[in-house]
């Protein structure tokens, strides 16, 4: 049984996902958008967490595909009344689903669920661990951005990218901590000390360079920044600093934009304004933002196929178990 | 009646016979040898009965997951005769009333003996003291008290709670956790919980915990033992602690002894216990202060949970590990085979030791003519994997299923009354 639970996979793994993708990303082209490769297959979207993009996307996806794609949320469901998490993927098992998208507040849980329904299971963003279909995403994009028209069969060899924002709890970070390297990328994680994790005897984090200082970061002139929503209201004043500290270390400021060159901007949404990132780096060319939700739909189609499609040799590993 | 038991391996050393008459072992060389049950003991190790100073048995309040007589069952599989049962039962045990009801039910499941611990504070709380005094002169006679499952964070409160202790002979069993600096946590703190995006506990939670109570027992002349000491930065503290002279004792667990935090990668809730798997360096430091001394004892934390209780995503599952039915496996596989403890230091570390600390009587002379007859008998060389099936209490959340562990307990006298025979646990009957 192949899931998606991580984004933790071999290089040629990940370029054969893109390239797929790339091969899905053509229908945005169409005036029908339906490919009849998943006719008669059944995805669930289980969202034990709200979410608006990612389910959408996943939705689809799916239905690109000609699948039928049934969405539950975990509000106003049997899990809100008691179930357990096992039960409840049980349950959508026994009704001879074909594979669950899982979304779950609980890092885990798509790894639990993958063990216990034996049925496909693509981690849709799991707590604080991983988010892979994100990282698919990005790599997605910014391969784009970096080579151009002739993308297949190609990696990120030697692009430096910074992520910024609030490490320690992202999982964005770290499926993009596990992916981008592996496709020859640079990876710099910046934060604010009490928002990076846990460093290893050697000094990296998430198994990438950690930073302190975004200017020192800029200074490098990386070609891609990547700026994580960051809600400072869950522990402002502890964990976090408050806005106005982060503005002034961690924000993607006017003032920063003018020093980045042309570096290519990135953001998994939702934005912050203001915050993350000031209005005009958001809304400026090197902006990848509205590339990146497009990609989306392309690269889930790619690891839905993959998983589902009869006639597809899989592509797609579970990765580190 | 006469028991002989013939040829074992006293302690790990010397091969003579024991004789077991009236509850208690008597000379060999007076009993009647025709009369005698004799049981071949040749190529077994004697060890005294095990003691137990940190055991949950649930009851009352979680009878689906373990009672005193299925806790006690657990108990004498695993060569214990005397368990010390946690203060966290709902009700809790901080009245007269709870502690007797346990001790009542640990005296009619007969297989061991059941000593009460008793609540720092009320319901475990951490605000207000429980009734020590009334507690300690209680038919349960307590003699440890723990909010075991929280920490006493409140200093004042813990400086109060040893000096009622002190006046009492009693030891407070501290469970080491700062509060503040473990919100959520849910395993070791560490680039692993970095990697599986799970909230991490600091190892100094525990350390600073445990110099704070040091120097409050200290200045309050009283005894302070720590529970389940998990990491190499409490040992340098309770080393530093006993070398200045204060009454400080410390256990660590046999999971602590054996595992790491490695096995928490596949989300499994039977990995998760408090304080949780820690690293290798922690797992040699353990090892090594047990043998040393700065560890005082091996007590398991035996924490039955039910399998809805485990079977959950790991933030929201419950802490524990069962643990009576396989520590002494454990503790030869960890502390013998590696050759930092011989079996007499195995009796020290898991009965002579506890004993004296819970001031439970008769294990002060091991095997010795004229003690209490609490007997085990262990086959050293056998080895055998962890069934859920061989697991005698109600839970079987054990870390160590699937696993291959050393030592069989093959026979148990708990005050001359046989409670194993032939490695199963001797249910109804009397002496």
């Amino acid at each position: 049984m192949k899931h998606l639970l991580t984004a933790a996979m071999p290089r040629d793994e990940a370029v054969a996902l893109l390239d797929l993708a790339e091969d899905m990303h053509q229908i945005q082209d169409r005036e029908v958008k339906k490919l009849p490769a998943l006719r008669g297959r059944t995805v669930v979207n289980l969202f034990f967490e709200d979410s608006t993009r990612t389910r959408s996307s996943f939705e689809i996806a799916g239905k690109w595909l000609s699948a039928d794609v049934i969405n539950v949320s975990g509000k106003g469901s049997s899990v809100s009344k008691g179930e357990s998490l096992r039960d409840t993927g049980l349950t959508i098992a026994a009704m001879g689903v074909d594979g669950v998208v899982v979304r779950s507040g609980s890092s885990g849980a798509p790894t639990q669920l993958a063990d216990w329904i034996g049925r496909p299971v693509v981690n849709a963003g799991d707590g604080t661990h991983e988010h892979p279909t994100q990282a698919l995403l990005d790599a997605f994009a910014l391969r784009r951005r970096i080579h151009g028209g002739a993308v297949r069969g190609r990696g990120l060899d030697g692009v430096r990218i910074a992520i910024v924002g609030d490490i320690a709890h992202s999982r964005v970070a770290r499926s993009n901590a596990l992916l981008l390297p592996a496709l020859g990328a640079e990876v710099t994680v910046v934060g604010p000390p009490s928002l990076l994790p846990v460093a290893a005897a050697d000094g990296t984090r998430l198994g990438v360079r950690a930073e302190t200082s975004l200017d020192r970061v800029i200074a490098e002139r990386p070609d891609a920044l990547m700026l994580l929503r960051v809600q400072l209201e869950r522990q402002a004043g502890r964990v976090a600093p408050s806005a106005g500290e982060y503005i002034t270390g961690w924000s993607l400021t006017d003032e920063r934009l003018a020093r980045l060159g042309d570096a290519h901007i990135m953001h998994p949404g939702p934005m912050n304004r203001g915050l993350e990132l000031s209005s005009r780096a958001a809304d400026s060319d090197a902006s990848t933002i509205l590339e990146q939700v497009t990609a989306g739909v392309s690269v889930r189609m790619a690891v839905l196929y993959s998983l589902l499609a009869s006639d597809h040799p899989s592509a797609v590993d579970g990765g580190t178990r | 009646m006469t028991t002989l038991l013939t040829g074992a391996r006293v302690l790990g050393g010397e091969v003579r016979d024991l004789a077991i008459e009236g509850g208690a072992l008597v000379d060999p060389a007076t009993v009647d040898r025709d009369a005698a049950e004799t049981v071949d003991a040749s190529g077994l190790v004697a060890l005294p009965g095990l003691v137990d100073l940190h055991t949950h048995l649930r009851q009352p309040g979680g009878e689906q997951a373990e009672t005193v007589a299925t806790g006690v069952r657990a108990a004498a599989a695993g060569g214990y005769t005397c368990v010390f049962a946690m203060a966290n039962t709902s009700p809790v045990a901080d009245t007269p009333a709870v502690v007797e009801q346990v001790h009542r039910l640990g005296l009619e499941a007969g297989l061991a003996t059941v000593r009460p611990i008793g609540a720092v504070s009320v319901g475990l709380a951490g605000e207000r003291l429980a009734d020590l005094g009334m507690l300690a002169g209680s038919a349960a006679r307590v003699t440890v008290f723990s909010d075991d499952g929280h920490c006493v964070a409140d200093a004042e409160l813990m400086r109060r709670a040893l000096e009622h202790a002190a006046a009492l002979d009693a030891v407070i069993a501290q469970h080491a956790q700062d509060p503040a600096l473990t919100r959520g946590a849910v395993m070791h703190e560490s680039p692993l919980a970095a990697e599986l995006g799970l909230t991490g506990w600091p190892s100094a939670a525990e350390a600073s915990i445990v110099a704070r109570d040091a120097m409050l027992a200290e200045a309050a002349g009283a005894r302070l033992h720590v529970c389940h000491v998990s990491t190499v930065e409490t040992v340098e503290v309770v080393r530093q602690a006993k070398a200045r002279g204060i009454a400080i004792t410390a256990e660590v667990t046999p999971h602590h002894l054996l595992l790491t935090e490695e096995l928490v990668r596949g989300y499994d809730g039977r990995f998760k216990v408090n304080p949780p798997l820690r690293a290798d360096r922690d797992v040699q430091a353990l090892r090594e202060a047990l043998a040393d001394g700065t560890i005082d004892i091996v007590a398991t934390d035996h924490a039955p949970h039910a399998p809805e209780a485990k079977q959950t995503a790991f933030a929201d599952a419950a802490f524990g590990m069962v643990g009576l039915e396989t520590a002494l496996g454990v503790v030869q596989q960890s502390m013998v085979e590696t050759g930092l403890l011989d079996w007499a230091g195995v009796a020290r570390v898991m009965s002579t030791a506890p004993a004296a600390i819970g001031r439970e009587p008769g294990y002060d002379a091991p095997l010795a003519i004229g003690s209490p007859a609490h007997v085990v008998l262990v086959d050293p060389g056998a080895r055998a994997v962890v069934e859920a099936s061989s697991l005698k209490g109600r839970s079987a959340n054990s870390p160590f299923l699937g696993v291959e562990l050393p030592g069989r307990v093959l026979h148990v006298w708990h005050g001359g009354r046989r409670t194993v025979a032939d490695g199963e646990v001797v249910t109804g009957g009397a002496a």
